[in-house]
């Protein structure tokens, strides 16, 4: 290998560095040694002046190589690689010598230490540079098609705002009809807005638009691949209804004789075993419950087959699994409630409900025609107690966190009944009232001042059946007394816990969950809308509980970074990453165990290690774990790595 | 809804709050419990229930002891509650309905106090001013405590501070109009 002509620049950076380091001794001590052509220091090596020097320094010294002595390689090394690639030298014989972080700031006082280890970094990043490697930055193929995986609130949005863009998004929903939890809502807190009026735009908007491919009942099977190129396997399950002949006259719902409780209503309603989940569901196409079917159940029933004048009933149907390729991937898989049965003081009963419940109850389109009526008799009930933080901020029996929307959709629950029961009286159980975002407060406050509304601070101890009324047993803290209702119905605001299908998924995405079950993002406040695998992006309550308003700007946020990923030509990726030497590799797979990112594989044929680089992160774990040293990170060889320890050590051995 | 205290059951009066917020023109329902009321009573020792726990208790309908508690007399009307309270509330104004209902009803608890207000008042409808000395007769034969805070009232005496004959007002005819008005 040629000798690289070395400079070295030692930055002061104001008295950071040389208040402790004495520089002019560093660059004495430097600039005879092995390989290094030109040394100097400089007040600021950053500024405009200080660039100028090294361009000069580079020009007039025939350089190829320099190192920087200075601050940590997260501020400069992107500003001096830059500056080394416009003179004509390889971005990667640009390295810098930490002596800012790393010597001057921990040995303020010594300056005859710091100096002496400032030389050594500097001279151990010189035994460094001698051998790296020309490198020119990967580029990887970029498919702009996006899969959203789940189609709530969330993963409409974000499927909306790309397709919008003109690239392809490829939906897939769990169940039948998209819409998610949000379709079930009755009205929106603080705005009042209908929700039919409110969603189904969306959901007509995403079933005819040119640019989605909508599969509904459908779930991810498998995914390989990297950003830009992911390959995602989609099963679609068998609706057993061919959709080709099938004229939505809807004669197969009604010959049905099964009944079972409808999911969409919250078990307060039946539907079929052939069943479309909601009025007005997207898309709008029976579905047969193999689960609830007689038919399915060894039964010869074939009721709905016979209804059926287009002949569209077809029990031999299969899954059907479907190839796609997309370029990144948004995990918006929602959330779930914690059971009302979750905590056991509180009576199983019909009429205690959980929020979702209670949202059908008031929805038109719900079980009782927006009428407030008791699940138990049908009755109104005239005293309703609503109860908040309900598995929330409960870790021995829920969960630990806040679910964040209940404060609010319970005062809204508590006006609308008000609206809806006049005379009623609505009584709300709360330990604290998070209100934090525009309006909410006094949204609240117009509960308690003008609705009447009695908040009751404390929680309830037991809630029990006694004859018609429900006895619920609680605390009001503030007077310090205990209270006893015999209430009519009571709401639980059980807490937002995620999907639970989610940790399979991340499973199959290789991305990661917290402790609940919820997406963790890469970074919470920096990189809240992506995950550490890159390519993948997370949007609305999959990542954690939150409102409307909040799920729609996460969900737009993740299609700007995937907008901003595809406004890219093609991908560049960091040459820094592990190689394989195929001569001197076994074949153990010791290495394809160790890596966090899926970037290695085994050779079927030559039983050597492959690693995709445009996956690989450079993180090394695989270089410390192989046994024959046949793996090895570009430009941080084991070679480079002992030259750097013996001279980092070369005092004290 | 029922109240348990360490007596028992407590009664309920739902639309308690309502009376009060309507007689007294505050909005009750608007008390956060910050207690800053409370914090800065200077009478608040003498009190059975705090400032902020008559509003809490006025707000769920605890009528009878809110009625019966010390705090309702004890307040001076010295205004620093109302003043600070962050949502507006005018505690003294509720305080003042919360003595007109309890001596209407008969609950006084600290029955000097109001024997006080009353004398007082008597007092002005006759003469149109006070008269300290027959204010403190007529207290000390209310409240049959004959002997305390005797010996000051004699030296107030001696020194001429305490008037012996009351002093009519002028134009008592329109002090007492304002009685006859207030009746109504």
């Amino acid at each position: 290998m040629k000798e690289k002509r070395i400079g070295v620049f030692v930055c002061h950076c104001g008295l950071n560095i040389a208040g402790t380091v004495d520089v002019e001794q560093v660059v004495e001590q430097i600039k005879d040694y092995p390989g290094v052509a030109h040394a100097e220091h400089y007040i600021y090596m950053c500024s405009d002046p200080g660039q100028e020097l090294v361009r000069k320094a580079i020009k007039e010294k025939g350089l190829d190589g320099i190192i920087m002595s200075n601050c940590s390689p997260s501020l400069h090394q992107a500003t001096f690689r830059k500056l080394a690639a416009s003179e004509g030298v390889n971005p990667y014989f640009c390295e810098i010598a930490n002596i800012r972080e790393q010597c001057s700031w921990p040995h303020a006082g010594d300056k005859e230490t710091a100096t002496r280890k400032a030389v050594a970094i500097i001279k151990a990043i010189i035994e460094k540079l001698r051998r790296n490697i020309s490198l020119t930055p990967l580029v990887v193929p970029l498919t702009k098609r996006v899969l959203v995986i789940g189609a709530g609130v969330a993963g409409m949005q974000a499927a909306l705002d790309i397709a919008d863009s003109g690239y392809e998004v490829v939906l897939v929903e769990q169940s039948p009809s998209i819409g998610g939890h949000t379709a079930q809502l009755s009205e929106t807190f603080l705005t009042g807005d209908v929700i039919p009026g409110l969603v189904s735009p969306m959901m007509s908007k995403i079933a005819s638009h040119p640019n989605i491919s909508l599969y509904a009942y459908s779930e991810l099977e498998d995914v390989s691949g990297y950003v830009g190129n992911f390959q995602v396997s989609i099963r679609r399950k068998a609706t057993s209804v061919d959709e080709s002949k099938c004229n939505y006259c809807g004669l197969c719902l009604e010959s049905c004789p099964v009944k079972t409780a409808s999911e969409f209503d919250r078990e307060l309603a039946q539907r079929g075993a052939i069943y479309i989940p909601f009025l007005e569901a997207l898309p709008q196409r029976p579905v047969i419950d193999r689960e609830t079917c007689r038919h399915f159940g060894g039964d010869k029933c074939q009721a709905c087959q016979e209804a059926c004048p287009q002949n569209a009933i077809d029990f031999k149907q299969e899954d059907t699994i479907v190839e796609e390729e997309v370029g990144a991937i948004i995990v918006a898989t929602g959330y779930e409630l914690f059971p009302c049965t979750g905590i056991a003081e509180y009576a199983s009963d019909p009429d205690v409900i959980d929020g979702l419940q209670f949202e059908r109850l008031l929805s038109p389109s719900g079980p009782t025609s927006g009428e407030v009526r008791k699940p138990s008799d049908g009755k109104i009930p005239e005293q309703v107690v609503f109860l908040q933080c309900v598995g929330s901020r409960d870790p021995e029996h829920g969960v630990s966190y806040c679910s964040r929307v209940c404060c609010m959709y319970v005062a809204k629950h508590a006006l609308l009944y008000k609206q809806a029961v006049p005379e009623g009286q609505a009584y709300v159980f709360y330990m604290d009232i998070r209100s934090d975002a525009k309006g909410y407060e006094e949204y609240v406050k117009k509960m308690v001042d003008e609705e009447r509304v009695l908040y009751l601070r404390g929680r309830v101890s037991r809630i029990f059946r006694d004859g018609d009324k429900l006895k619920v047993w609680g605390s009001d803290t503030l007077t310090g007394k205990s209270i006893e209702i015999a209430a009519d119905l009571v709401v639980l605001a059980t807490a937002m816990v995620p999907n639970p299908g989610a940790k399979e998924l991340a499973r199959k995405l290789n991305i990661i969950v917290d402790q609940y079950g919820f997406i963790t993002e890469a970074h919470i406040k920096l990189r809240p809308v992506e995950t550490l695998t890159a390519g993948i992006y997370l949007a609305g309550t999959a990542q954690w509980p939150r409102d409307l308003p909040d799920t729609i700007a996460s969900a737009s946020g993740a299609a700007s970074k995937i907008l901003s990923l595809f406004s890219r030509r093609e991908l560049l990726h960091e040459p820094t990453v592990a190689v394989v030497d195929p001569e001197v590799c076994r074949g153990c797979g010791q290495c394809v165990a160790i890596c966090a990112f899926k970037a290695i594989e085994l050779d079927p044929v030559k039983k050597v290690a492959w690693v995709n680089e445009a996956i690989c992160d450079g993180c090394g774990a695989c270089a410390v774990t192989c046994p024959s040293g046949a793996m090895q990170h570009r430009n941080w060889t084991a070679r480079q790595f002992f030259e750097v320890i013996d001279i980092a050590t070369a005092e004290y051995v | 809804m029922q109240y348990f205290d360490k007596n028992g059951v407590a009664v309920i009066e739902a639309n308690f709050a309502e009376q009060v917020k309507e007689a007294s023109g505050t909005e009750i329902n608007r008390c956060y419990q910050c207690l800053t009321c409370s914090l800065g009573c200077p009478s608040a020792f003498a009190m059975d229930y705090l400032p902020h726990q008559i509003v809490r208790m006025v707000q769920i309908g605890l009528r009878e002891q809110v009625l019966t508690s010390s705090t309702i007399w004890v307040c001076a009307d010295c205004q620093a509650c109302a003043t600070r309270c962050p949502n507006e509330v005018d505690i003294v104004r509720i305080m003042d309905v919360l003595r007109e209902i309890s001596l209407r009803e008969g609950f006084v608890k600290e029955r000097s106090v109001a024997d006080f207000h009353r004398i007082f008042l008597g007092n002005i409808e006759q003469w149109g001013r006070q008269h300290e000395l027959s204010l403190i007769l007529k207290l000390k034969l209310k409240t049959r405590d004959l002997f305390s805070d005797l010996l000051p009232g004699i030296k107030m005496l001696m020194k001429g501070k305490l008037k012996l004959l009351p002093e009519r007002f002028k134009e008592i005819e329109k002090v007492r109009d304002i009685f006859r008005g207030a009746e109504k």
